[in-house]
């Protein structure tokens, strides 16, 4: 196996790169007089250059661009592979080197062009410009060895890596081709119906294995924490608990007291101390903390979540309280529910939650003596958005920052914010210091520092006609804001949106044609972020357990329910329908068990799950047995890593559906490690079963999108096994006692 | 003073403080960071050792407690990535992130050290001291049982 990653992005300088470079270009001549070309120089290697995706060696050593960051998701192996897929290349040949910052190349065309991985939607948005772009290299390849045959191209064709000629049997290698090749100035044109047919993948839809694999068993593979650079020393910052706040004063007397301190630095919104070690530094910070005041600016101080909540509730069931925007409207909701036959209704409500990806966030950063420069290594969702960072932290040109991106301890959308700021955190002590810097957040840190999926509060009501149809759903959504605080540019270019909030509510696959959600928009001043299955593990959670409550009022069975709202949606109703056989639906549980399932449609991957669980009653606990999951992502690129994030995916969805739970107090997040943030640990997991239901359409994401399933899967089954509807999440086992008593 | 212990065989020396937790005088002294930082309190696993052959948090161990002992880390594990266990990873395809990974290993190994057929209970009972937020749980299972079955 030769597949490695390659080092970390080399150092390209945009203007050597941006040299007669757009987009696909063929027309960056071979130049084998010295001077390399922009994909030479983005690969390290040397060869013929076909486009700043693809490398070719003349020792047949393919060099193929990823623009995704690794984070556990799989896709620095799985984007190379689709160009692979209709270059033909030979993948043991195939090396993945990850793409400088060039936006204008490599940007991710479902965010806004910038480079970024998040979302899952690294396979979905790459995917067809991928099959493009191999194709049109695979082309050239046989165009030259046309030309060199004096032969038809109708009567070349390709196996991995070789030109075969069909009625000779004569053959040109990849790496053969390329030592001769003349590249066109324009790319050719490749139709949709000349790329592969499903049929015809080798790679694609076949596992490999992933590249950075062998390295995660052994110790090798290197995350920001692990870097050491020459000269350096290390940092701990004490941030401010409420965003906006700043330190008024501190002992820095006890820190300086402190052997192996160097200096503290005040920073704008919290206390930096330099140190020899890491001891030391998260020794300085301890000294810090136990002496720091701080000013009461920033608009969290005083709210608590459990009465900020509280507010919300009652104003998403008060409709004298306007809703701040009309988020989704079809057909006309209110008119429909006046004209209702029955009208159910019902509250739900979602508590902060925290990321908790293993790497507490750190970053290493190398400012010039003068401050006009910084080289900077971290673990990032968003190369772009880490560079926009550390410049607009040190008031610098984008240029002039070097950014080493390397491998993620989870991201889980934690980290690809504007002004990221374990990133600023990092620059700026490195400024002070005028040295190199290792900044690291310790588990308490970054828990206190947590951007948090918001609160929700929600309030539905859904009208029956008299037949029992559902003839109108709607809902009023108070939820505090997101995208405004995590990237206050992107809410405005974006239209003002705030998807990551809202995603979820339109129940767009079932047969329901008056719909309504209304948000009421609040802005509790608590740092907030998209986690792991963004608004859809909130909105999903509550839609799906509030049409199970309608199903059960009804006197229907909950799966059947769903197979007619999902007339329309083929999809649809094949992973429900596989589910349910899956879990034997149906067919009597043991003793003290019940099912529970639930359906979504996740940025057009469907999926449905079955939880199988029991409720120990005295302590409120719920263990869930079985969970049976099924997901339709369209062609899946790697399925193996498909059921990996599957699995991965419900397993956090677990957590964030039982356990998990942050609250704030005065503005300050109350938690602090994972004795009191408890994840899943391998003894509270379910025996999982999940099978891809495989389709033919585009492939769409499977990096998060079962999540969501988890939640309204259990409470629906908790509500089937006692009668009694558990109305917030996460369903802690003080809820569920208060539910049973 | 230098406190001397061994690490993967070789004899080494460190003059941090005695309390210092060895996790950080392993990574940042001895520069072996395939022993992860992850909660500092000994609840997450990610910084699991060997100490003279059973598994310790080494967040939670001071250099002082290993003066004249052996640790083993990732690293030293096996030279080649050939222990059985890690045979087995790859086979099972079980890292995502991976940032646990070295801590789950060396967690799987001290099991397998106490016991060479371990049931499926006794791997989730011994398993739950490891957290990996990937949710690689199921994988992990899959891998021991391997490699208990291909030794």
């Amino acid at each position: 196996m030769s597949h490695r990653i390659d080092r970390l992005p080399a150092v390209v300088s945009r203007r050597q790169v941006m040299t007669g470079v757009a987009g696909l270009t063929l027309a960056i001549a071979l130049d084998r007089n010295g001077s390399s070309d922009a994909a030479e120089l983005a690969a390290g290697t040397y060869g013929a250059s076909l486009s700043p995706w693809v490398t070719i060696a003349a020792d047949g050593a393919i060099s193929i661009m990823s623009p995704a960051t690794e984070m556990g998701q799989g896709s620095m192996t799985s984007l190379p592979l689709i160009l692979a897929e209709e270059l033909d290349a030979d993948w043991d040949k195939v090396r993945i080197v990850p793409v400088p910052v060039i936006e204008k190349l490599y940007g991710n065309p479902a965010f806004g062009g910038s480079i970024t991985t998040a979302g899952s939607t690294a396979v979905t948005a790459y995917y067809d410009r991928l099959r493009i772009f191999g194709a049109q290299v695979r082309r050239v390849l046989l165009e030259n060895a046309a030309r060199e045959w004096r032969v038809p191209l109708e009567d070349l064709r390709t196996e991995p890596s070789v030109v075969v000629h069909k009625s000779s049997g004569r053959r040109l290698s990849y790496g053969e081709i390329a030592g001769f090749a003349e590249i066109p100035a324009v790319a050719p044109d490749i139709k949709p119906e000349q790329l592969k047919k499903t049929s015809e993948f080798r790679l694609i839809g076949k596992d490999v294995m992933r590249v950075d694999l062998p390295s995660k068993i052994n110790g090798t593979a290197t995350y920001s924490i692990d870097l050491q650079v020459p000269g350096m020393i290390y940092g701990a910052v004490l941030e401010s608990p409420v965003e906006g706040a700043t330190p008024e004063q501190f002992d820095e007397s006890k820190v300086a007291a402190i052997a192996g301190v160097i200096a503290t630095i005040r920073l704008p919104y919290g206390v930096g101390v330099l140190a020899e070690t890491p001891w030391a530094a998260f020794a300085g910070k301890a000294a810090v903390e136990r002496s720091v005041t701080w000013n009461r600016s920033g608009n969290a101080w005083g709210f608590n979540s459990d009465k900020g909540i509280e507010a919300f509730a009652t104003a998403a069931r008060d409709l004298g309280v306007p809703v701040t925007t009309d988020w989704f409207k079809q057909g006309d909701a209110a008119q429909a529910l006046r004209d209702a036959a029955t009208v159910i209704e019902a509250d739900y409500r979602c508590d902060y939650a925290y990321h908790a990806q293993m790497e507490p966030l750190n970053a290493v950063a190398h400012v010039s003596p003068l401050g006009d420069a910084v080289e900077l290594w971290c673990g990032t969702q968003s190369p772009t958005m880490a560079v926009d960072t550390a410049a607009k932290a040190l008031g610098i040109s984008r240029e002039k920052v070097t950014l080493h991106y390397t491998l993620l301890g989870g991201g889980f959308g934690r980290r690809g914010h504007r002004d990221d700021d374990y990133i600023v955190h990092a620059v700026l002590l490195s400024k002070a210091a005028k040295r190199p810097v290792k900044m690291i957040w310790t588990r308490e840190d970054d828990m206190h520092n947590g951007r948090l999926r918001p609160i929700t509060a929600h309030y539905l009501r859904a009208g029956l006609d008299s037949t029992g149809q559902i003839v109108a759903w709607h809902q009023r959504l108070a939820g505090d804001r997101v995208i405004p605080y995590m990237d206050p540019i992107r809410y405005k270019f974006g239209g003002e949106k705030d998807t990551i909030l809202m995603l979820g509510v339109e129940l767009r696959s079932y047969d329901i044609a008056n719909q309504y959600c209304g948000l009421i928009y609040r802005d509790t001043g608590v740092r907030t972020s998209p986690l792991r299955g963004i608004g859809y593990t909130a909105n999903k959670f509550v839609t799906e357990a509030f049409l199970d409550e309608i199903a059960h009022k009804r006197g229907l069975d909950p799966v059947e329910l769903r197979l007619v709202l999902l007339k329309n949606t083929p999809r649809g109703r094949a992973v429900v329908e596989r589910v349910a056989q899956m879990a034997n639906w149906g067919a009597k549980r043991p003793a003290g068990r019940a099912l529970g399932c639930a359906f979504i449609d996740y940025a057009d991957s469907l999926l449905a799950g079955v939880a199988e669980i029991s409720v120990e009653r005295v302590e409120g606990r719920i263990k869930v047995h079985n969970f049976w999951c099924t997901i339709d992502c369209g062609v899946p690129v790697q399925p193996d890593n498909v059921i990996a994030q599957t699995q991965s995916s419900l397993i956090y969805g677990m957590g964030l559906a039982l356990t998990e739970r942050i609250s704030i107090k005065d503005g300050s997040v109350e938690q602090s490690n994972f004795y009191d943030y408890q994840v899943m640990r391998m003894n509270d997991v379910p025996d999982i079963h999940i099978e891809i239901v495989a389709t033919d359409y585009h492939p769409t994401g499977a990096g998060q999108m079962a999540t969501p399933l988890v939640a309204p899967a259990i409470n629906n089954a908790f509500a089937a096994l006692t009668g009694k509807r558990l109305r917030e999440t996460p369903m802690t086992p003080d809820r569920v006692k208060k539910a049973l008593s | 003073m230098a406190t001397k212990f061994r690490i993967n065989g070789q004899a080494v020396s460190s003059d941090a403080p005695t309390a210092t937790p060895l996790l950080w005088v392993i990574r940042e002294q001895l520069k072996l960071t395939g022993t992860k930082f992850g909660c500092g309190a000994g609840l997450c696993g990610a910084c699991m050792v060997h100490l003279d052959g059973r598994r310790a948090f080494s967040c939670q161990t001071q250099l002082a407690d290993v003066a004249g002992r052996a640790v083993t880390t990732i690293e030293g594990l096996s030279p080649n990535s050939s222990h059985p266990l890690q045979k087995a990873w790859l086979a099972e395809r079980v890292p995502q992130c991976g940032y646990c990974q070295s801590g789950q290993i060396m967690s799987a190994a001290d099991l397998l050290r106490q016991s060479s057929h371990p049931t499926r209970d006794e791997i989730v009972s011994h398993m739950s001291t490891n957290i990996c937020r990937c949710g690689t749980y199921p994988r992990i299972v899959r891998a021991i049982e391997r490699a208990v079955r291909e030794g």
